[in-house]
Formats: structure tokens, C-alpha cells, sequence
């Protein structure tokens, strides 16, 4: 992130990159559901292993038609919605009834991404856009090298491995709004056991067609007594909830 | 030569509060020949009168495409049309790139009246010579935009500008109230009608001057498409329509076109008149 400001402020120094990302986030998830795409993701932002922000939403509206969910670098997903904001103002201040639709944000994404990543200086983090408008569901995920793919179900991070299987076995093009939540909060449920990045307090979003809704963070039900979870009578090495 | 001791400069207003290198700019609009435009409900047509500088030149261009969903039809400096033209295009094409869908018309308009408006301003520049009709089909249906050289814009459901473009308003005004009632064909027949006034008294409104184009929904109602006609290809919505140039004014008088009018006229050979392939 350095990279372009600080090659101003100082030109005798060298350029900087981001080589890796700093205070990350974990798995963000989506899915289109029967009255529109509704996505989820934790609160925690991570300083390394340490679980230093708990109360890090990561799930931002752009317009009134797109939710924008960020895992990765927290500050790049921060300048991003920053990005995002001035393309809703340019919008707004057009006065011309006109606002983008979700797949124009995606676009726009992608070509933010990749042209960073063309830099060697992306923007280190994979998002998921999702959004509802003139009856159509849009859901679509980028990632830090521009990458950029439409699905029914998305999942970044670990959740990619951890999440997306669950996902596509329990989807179905008409799910009800119920099922679909039930769904997510059992791929965070799963995330939380087993992803060391995540955390039990969530966010779910939705964009349907009345427009787009953020709940505020709550806590997950969660249930230690599964057997894997509880150490064996050999102590810590032997059915230590690992494999 | 000069007319005013204030009219050497564009930045010089002159007593009266105007700045006449912008009126002399527009009077280069008000010289170039004829075109206008009509919006229908899923369409925007427009018409031009192409000119010929010399007998063995070939006719100018007056329609230029800018984007699948966008024709210009320029009246004025042809040169100048044609740099706007190009940034138009770039602006187009760099919109589709990063956001993957055409860019809205009305926020180009702003853009390209920007750039007239800046000439007005500087004193190195020099007003554009040129006024264009911006026919466009975005996310927010039909549109039909008119810049000049003021840095001015407007919409308008149908307008014309040129030399003998009066005549073309005229004719507008009187029908515009049923554009948007009108299927393609007949928006075609009242652009080329519109545009029969304005053609001048030695000439006849015919394929090498006339040309049309048309943007809008194509005939699956999703995609949006624009076309040019020109030459041969216009012949056919020539013979619809049964202008001599002496009925003009015959046309000019009626009101409405009968109901009946298209059946009166035999369909041309080959394609139904009027038929435009939009694919």
C-alpha cells in the first residue's frame, strides 16, 4: 500500500510493494437464494495469529443495489469501499437517475485489481460482490490478481476449502430466505471450529429486491462436545480435535 | 473585417454581456447542412443531408458511430466534429472496459459539452464549429441530446439543426406528440419527412444525400443496436415516404398521415419498406 504515496513524499527512496498482507481477514461467503444473494463473514481482523480486531465489519454496501465483502489485507479492503464511495458520489451527484448495477461494481473491481496486480502492488485481498437489482442476482468474486468469476455460491479464503463443498451440496436455485441463512451459518459454524483465523461473531447481508440489509454482528451457537473436539484420555496428543 | 470591436477574442464580452466568437461558433452550426432526431418508444432516429463539396467528391459523412449504443449526427466543422467524435469513441470504449456495460449518455453529453465549454473560456482556444445531436440507448431508455458550441446541452424528444433546420422543427413540433406511439418504420418516414424541408430549392432529397441511422432495442427487445443506413439502402424508405420536391409543402400541410398512407404505397422490391435489420 505504501508504494505510490510514499515514492512522493520521498523520491530518493526505494519503491515499496505490498509483499504480504498484514492485519487480515478471513473467509468471506455468498450465495443467490430464491429472492436474491445473501453473503456472511466474521468480524475479526488478525494481526498475524493474534485476533486483534473483533469487531471489524467486513461486509460494506455500495449504492443500493451491492454489498462489497473484503478477506485479506483490512487497509486495502478499507481503501477499496474508500474508492467505492467516491464512485457512488460521482453517482449521486450526476442527478440522472442512473446508479450502477452489481455487475458494473464487479467490473470495476476487476479492472482496479488487475491493474494493481499489473503494478506488482495489488490490492491483497479477495472479494465478494453480490447484489440484486432489476430482478436479476448478481454474485461474483475477485481476488488480488484480478481474477474474476460469476458463481451461485462463492467462498473466499479458507472458506474456499472449507465452506464451498458444504455449499454446493445444500444449494439449490430456490432456496427460502431461511435456509439460505441456516446454510451460511452453518459454513461459519465449521469456519470458526476449524479455520484459526475466524471468529464466533458474524455478519449476514442480504440484497434482494427492496434494496440491501446488513445485520449487526451477533454470536454464533457453537457446540464443543463433539467427540473431536474433546481431548482424549491420552492427554492433548490423541483425540485433540486435530487429525 | 469585423462587426464588433469585442468579437476578436473569445474571453472579451462584449457591452451587451455577450461574447460573440461563442455566436459566430454557433453561426458555423446554423451553416453546416442539416440533420435532426426523433425518440420513439424504443428508438432514436436520426437523418442527415449529406453534402458534396464539388461534383466529382464524394458526399460528406454526417452520421458517425460512436458505440453499439451510439450514433452522432454532426452539423458545422466537420474536422471538429471529428475530434470530438474520437474522444467520444475513447470514452465509449474505456467505460466498457472497466465497468463491462455501455456508459450512460447523459454523463458523456456533460463531458463533451465540458470540452466546448472550455474554449470558451481560454484565450488560446478557439470555440468548436460544431453542434451535435447525440442519439443513444442506455440503461435509462431513448435519449437524444444536442450540444453546441456555448458548451450548452439539451434533451429533446426530436430536434434538427443546420442550415433550413426551421423547416425540419416545424414539422417536429407539429408531430412530436406521437413519436412515441410510432414503430420504427414510421419514425423513419417522419425523419426523412422532416428532413425533405430542408433540403434546398435546386436539389432533391435522394439516397446519395440522405442517410439515416437508428439506434435502439433490437427485435429480441434485450439487445441494443445501432445501424446506419446510407445509399442503396435508403432507397427503400425513400419510395415509402412520396416526396417529390415540389409535394414537401404538401407533405408539410397535412397533419397527420392518414392511416392508410403505407398501404397506398407499393412495397419497394426486395425487402418490406421500412424493415430495418437491426441484428
Amino acid at each position: 500500500m505504501a508504494g505510490g504515496v510514499a515514492e512522493k513524499m520521498e523520491s530518493s527512496s526505494p519503491m515499496r510493494h505490498t509483499t504480504r498482507p498484514i492485519v487480515t481477514g478471513t473467509s468471506v461467503l455468498g450465495l443467490k437464494y430464491k429472492d436474491g444473494v445473501m453473503l456472511a463473514a466474521d468480524t475479526l481482523a488478525s494481526y498475524g495469529s493474534l485476533a486483534m480486531f473483533q469487531d471489524m465489519r467486513r461486509i460494506s454496501k455500495t449504492g443500493s443495489y451491492t454489498l462489497v465483502g473484503g478477506s485479506g489485507e483490512m487497509s486495502d479492503y478499507a481503501a477499496i469501499t474508500h474508492m467505492l464511495e467516491d464512485l457512488d458520489r460521482e453517482n449521486k451527484n450526476a442527478n440522472d437517475g442512473f446508479e450502477f448495477s452489481p455487475k458494473e461494481i464487479f467490473y470495476y473491481l476487476r479492472a482496479v485489481m488487475y491493474q494493481r496486480r499489473n503494478k506488482f502492488d495489488p490490492l491483497w485481498n479477495s472479494l465478494v460482490v453480490g447484489g440484486f437489482k432489476d430482478g436479476q442476482p448478481f454474485l461474483g468474486c475477485v481476488d488480488l490478481r484480478g481474477t474474476a468469476f460469476e458463481d451461485d455460491v462463492v467462498a473466499t479464503g479458507f472458506g474456499a476449502h472449507l465452506a464451498l463443498p458444504v455449499m454446493r451440496n445444500k444449494w439449490r436455485p430456490d432456496l427460502e430466505e431461511g435456509e439460505a441463512r441456516a446454510l451460511l451459518e452453518d459454513c461459519l459454524r465449521v469456519l470458526y471450529y476449524r479455520d484459526c483465523r475466524a471468529l464466533d461473531k458474524v455478519q449476514l447481508s442480504k440484497a434482494t429486491s427492496e434494496g440491501t440489509r446488513i445485520s449487526e454482528p451477533y454470536k454464533l451457537e457453537t457446540d464443543w462436545a463433539s467427540a473431536s473436539f474433546v481431548a482424549g484420555p491420552g492427554g492433548d496428543l490423541d483425540g485433540d480435535g486435530g487429525w | 473585417m469585423f462587426r464588433s470591436m469585442y468579437d476578436t477574442d473569445v474571453t472579451v464580452w462584449s457591452p451587451q454581456g455577450r461574447l460573440l466568437q461563442v455566436e459566430y461558433a454557433m453561426e458555423a452550426v446554423k451553416q453546416g447542412s442539416a440533420c435532426l432526431g426523433i425518440v420513439g418508444a424504443k428508438h432514436v432516429v436520426l437523418a442527415a443531408l449529406k453534402r458534396q463539396p464539388n461534383e466529382l467528391s464524394s458526399y460528406q459523412k454526417k452520421l458517425l458511430e460512436i458505440d453499439e449504443h451510439m450514433v452522432v449526427a454532426i452539423a458545422g466543422l466537420n474536422a471538429d466534429a471529428r475530434s470530438l467524435a474520437k474522444y467520444m469513441r475513447t470514452e465509449c470504449l474505456n467505460h466498457k472496459y472497466v465497468f463491462g456495460a455501455p456508459l450512460q449518455a447523459a454523463r458523456l453529453v456533460v463531458d463533451v459539452a465540458d470540452k466546448y465549454q472550455r474554449c470558451t473560456q481560454m484565450y488560446v482556444r478557439r470555440p468548436y464549429g460544431v453542434g451535435l445531436l447525440v442519439a443513444a440507448y442506455d440503461a435509462t431508455g431513448p435519449h437524444l441530446y444536442e450540444t453546441c458550441p456555448s458548451g450548452n446541452f439539451n434533451e429533446y424528444v426530436a430536434m434538427a439543426i443546420g442550415s433550413r433546420a426551421q423547416s425540419a422543427k416545424t414539422y417536429l413540433e407539429k408531430h412530436f406528440e406521437t413519436f412515441k406511439y410510432c414503430d420504427l418504420d414510421d419514425l423513419i418516414k417522419h425523419a426523412l419527412k422532416a428532413l425533405a424541408g430542408c433540403v434546398s430549392s435546386d436539389k432533391a432529397l435522394d439516397k446519395a444525400s440522405a442517410s439515416l441511422a437508428v439506434v435502439g432495442l433490437a427485435d429480441d427487445g434485450v439487445a441494443v443496436v445501432s445501424k446506419l443506413v446510407e445509399d442503396d439502402a435508403v432507397q427503400p424508405y425513400l419510395d415509402a415516404i412520396d416526396i417529390a420536391p415540389a409535394a414537401v409543402e404538401e407533405t408539410k400541410m397535412t397533419d397527420e398521415p392518414p392511416p392508410d398512407d403505407t398501404a397506398t404505397i407499393p412495397p419497394p422490391e426486395g425487402e418490406q419498406a421500412g424493415d430495418v435489420d437491426m441484428s
